[in-house]
């Protein structure tokens, strides 16, 4: 049925006078005559007044009241007169509220090309940037670590107990076996290559060794990190979207005081007990590679004392408190920094994680360099 | 208004109730095509939750909702789901795509649900975010607008399927009184020239007098609904005191009904 499909025509009344006359069912699943060709034949008669007839409009909805509007405002930006004739109430009515409030002018923003962002000068720019936002934010919580000292800071202490459970007891699992394989894996790797001189015995070495200076402390951390560290950005970046970190700070709080400060301190009270727990896991993980490879338990105990140190376990522990603030950090400066929608709050947690596992590394490398010229 | 109007939604022995604490028992309404339907009373008498239930979010502990006298309580998943594309819905705190900008957030459910060519969305949405009065705004973030503005583009987002019921959960809460009029105004423009049956919940007196046409009065003391009809009959004619209170707003029941 050809009176079906929704059609126009521009019809000439007299030489300045056209006539838009809409035609078929101008409703969802018809294919309809691209606006852009009434535009380009408005463009090209330049009337100065148009009529829309709608005598031969079989039915509408809003597919024809999209395409009005663009006539309306196309009309507009022309200075063509625009009336109607033969229009259904219900579309003149829309007609009116659609144009009541002008459109806001909106000059499309310039959309700088991708490789921009390579710019060499650009990305300086960006990382002293953005490291002088970390130091702002480290010499903050410094700030709020000397009130706290110092018994003015607004931190609330059952504030700090319940992130301690939720960083602590709630981590057990995971830790539990991250550790456990670590200490064989380690165990493994020192097999291979003692066996070739007959040494199997110094695995012990290697793994408490391993395990208390460096891998406990760096697979809990990793571990906290993705845990713990993205949760903190998480809640954070939500606060902000909510505006509750507005209220805070209008309250006369600073949101260091009473969100960043619990949030570290709890971190730092649970980590070097999680990473005591995870060497102890460690070293049986690798007792067990060891007793597999011929080396019985006493043997393994009694190798493993030797290299058991204080000084080991301190090694380890200053690590933990110090990647614990590190991962700390990372987490609340995300959160805080967060935009305000989803898409923002998601892009915080990644880079909480992402940011903690940088300062991890690099954190380690210096501590142990220092130690390494120390002599520890 | 005609005598015969036609049911559009009916709640028949509706309760509510999150675990053991019934909130309202026993609701018997019907919403006829083209009403303005409010749902009032105080604050924490099951607003919310009766829309919630109407929406199909949750369901209630007993008794049916019906539209066009299909049950949709009993319906299968995918039968809500058909029925409920053609409802258009805001929520109390607005609930726009925060991620998206306001032209994706209107577009969405005409991507979902629309075979339309992406040129002719674009039209649709220009033309849907101008019926709200943000013509030009299709760029922008919810969080770069106002809280006005935001109710507004939830609005046209509602309207973007061209619904047959609309559903609003406090629409003008937190705007001043003339953004709040305008909106009500665009409310029954809207409604009239698209004809959609409009079931909204709302404490604003003028909004009510303004635009309902039929309103539940739910209580919080008796848990169950002592109200029902033509706001501007009830104020004069109920037989409970408490809803003629609470039209009339009384210094008692003004208390109860701050949100
Ligand atoms: N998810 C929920 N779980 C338990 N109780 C709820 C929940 N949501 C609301 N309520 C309770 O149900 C009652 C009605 O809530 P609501 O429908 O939001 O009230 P209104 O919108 O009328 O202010 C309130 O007493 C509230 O505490
Ligand atoms: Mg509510």
């Amino acid at each position: 049925m050809s009176n079906q499909t929704p059609d126009f025509q521009l019809l000439t009344e007299d030489q300045d006078n056209y006539i838009l006359s809409l035609s078929g069912e101008w409703v969802q699943g018809y294919e309809h005559t691209p606006f852009a060709e009434l535009q380009a034949q408005l463009r090209q008669h330049r009337p100065g007044a148009l009529t829309v007839d709608g005598t031969a409009l079989a039915s509408w909805d809003s597919v024809l009241m999209a395409f009005l509007l663009q006539c309306y405002n196309l009309c507009t930006s022309e200075h063509i007169a625009l009336h109607t004739r033969d229009l259904p109430e219900g579309v003149i009515k829309l007609l009116d509220v659609a144009t009541a409030v002008k459109p806001l002018d909106q000059s499309p923003e310039q959309q700088s090309p991708w490789w921009q962002g390579l710019n060499p000068v650009e990305v300086m720019h960006k990382i002293t940037e953005d490291i002088t936002e970390s130091l702002d934010f480290i010499g903050e919580v410094s700030i709020a670590f000397v009130r706290l000292l110092m018994g003015k800071a607004n931190t609330r202490f059952t504030d700090i107990r319940d992130f301690c459970y939720q960083a602590g007891p709630n981590a057990f699992g995971i830790i539990s076996l991250t550790s456990v394989l670590v200490g064989m894996i380690l165990a493994y790797l020192g097999a291979a290559q003692l066996q070739q001189f007959g040494a199997q015995v110094y695995v012990a070495d290697l793994v408490v060794i391993g395990m208390l200076r460096e891998m406990g402390v760096l697979m809990t951390a990793i571990v906290m990190a993705g845990r713990t560290g993205a949760a903190y950005a998480a809640q954070l970046g939500t606060m902000q979207t909510n505006e509750e970190i507005d209220a805070i700070t209008t309250m006369g709080i600073s949101p260091i005081e009473f969100l960043v400060m619990p949030r570290m301190l709890a971190l730092v009270a649970v980590m070097p007990l999680l990473v005591i727990y995870a060497n102890l896991l460690g070293i049986i993980g690798g007792g067990i590679v060891a007793g597999g490879m011929g080396i019985s338990p006493l043997q393994y105990i009694t190798q493993g004392q030797d290299a058991f140190a204080i000084t080991h376990i301190m090694v380890g522990l200053l690590k933990s408190v110090v990647f614990a603030i590190l991962i700390a950090i990372a987490g609340c400066q995300a959160g805080i920094n967060s935009g305000r929608s989803s898409a923002a709050v998601g892009q915080a947690a990644t880079e909480a994680v992402v940011t903690a596992i940088v300062y991890l590394i690099v954190a380690d490398a210096a501590i142990n360099i220092l130690f390494q010229q120390l002599g520890i | 208004m005609q005598e015969e109007r036609k049911v559009h939604i009916e709640v028949r022995d509706v309760t509510m109730a999150y675990g053991s604490f019934v909130i309202q028992r026993d609701l018997n309404f019907n919403i006829y095509e083209g009403d303005i339907f409010v749902i009032m009373g105080g604050s924490g008498c099951g607003k919310s939750t009766l829309l919630k239930h109407m929406l199909g979010l949750i369901p209630p502990s007993a008794g049916d909702i019906a539209y066009h006298g299909t049950s949709f309580t009993q319906a299968s998943p995918k039968q809500q789901e058909a029925m409920r594309q053609r409802w258009g819905i805001t929520y109390q705190s607005g609930g726009l795509f925060s991620a998206m900008t306001l032209a994706e957030n209107v577009s969405l459910p005409l991507q979902l649900y629309t075979e339309y060519s992406a040129a002719d969305i674009e039209a649709i949405v220009a033309y849907k975010l101008s019926l709200v009065g943000l013509g030009g705004y299709q760029s922008y973030y919810p969080s770069e607008i106002s809280g006005g503005m935001a109710k507004r583009a939830a609005l046209a987002r509602a309207i973007a399927l061209d619904p047959e019921i609309l559903f609003f959960d406090e629409p003008s809460a937190g705007l001043d009184p003339i953004s709040s009029r305008l909106l009500d105004e665009l409310i029954i423009q809207l409604k009239e020239s698209i004809g959609a049956t409009v079931v909204m919940v709302t404490h604003e007196l003028p909004s009510i007098f303004a635009i309902a046409n039929n309103c539940v009065y739910l209580d919080n003391t008796t848990r169950t609904m002592i109200g029902y009809g033509d706001p501007a009959y009830l104020r004069e004619h109920s037989d409970q005191a408490v809803v003629r209170q609470f039209l009339t707003r009384s210094a008692a029941a003004a208390e109860e009904d701050t949100a």
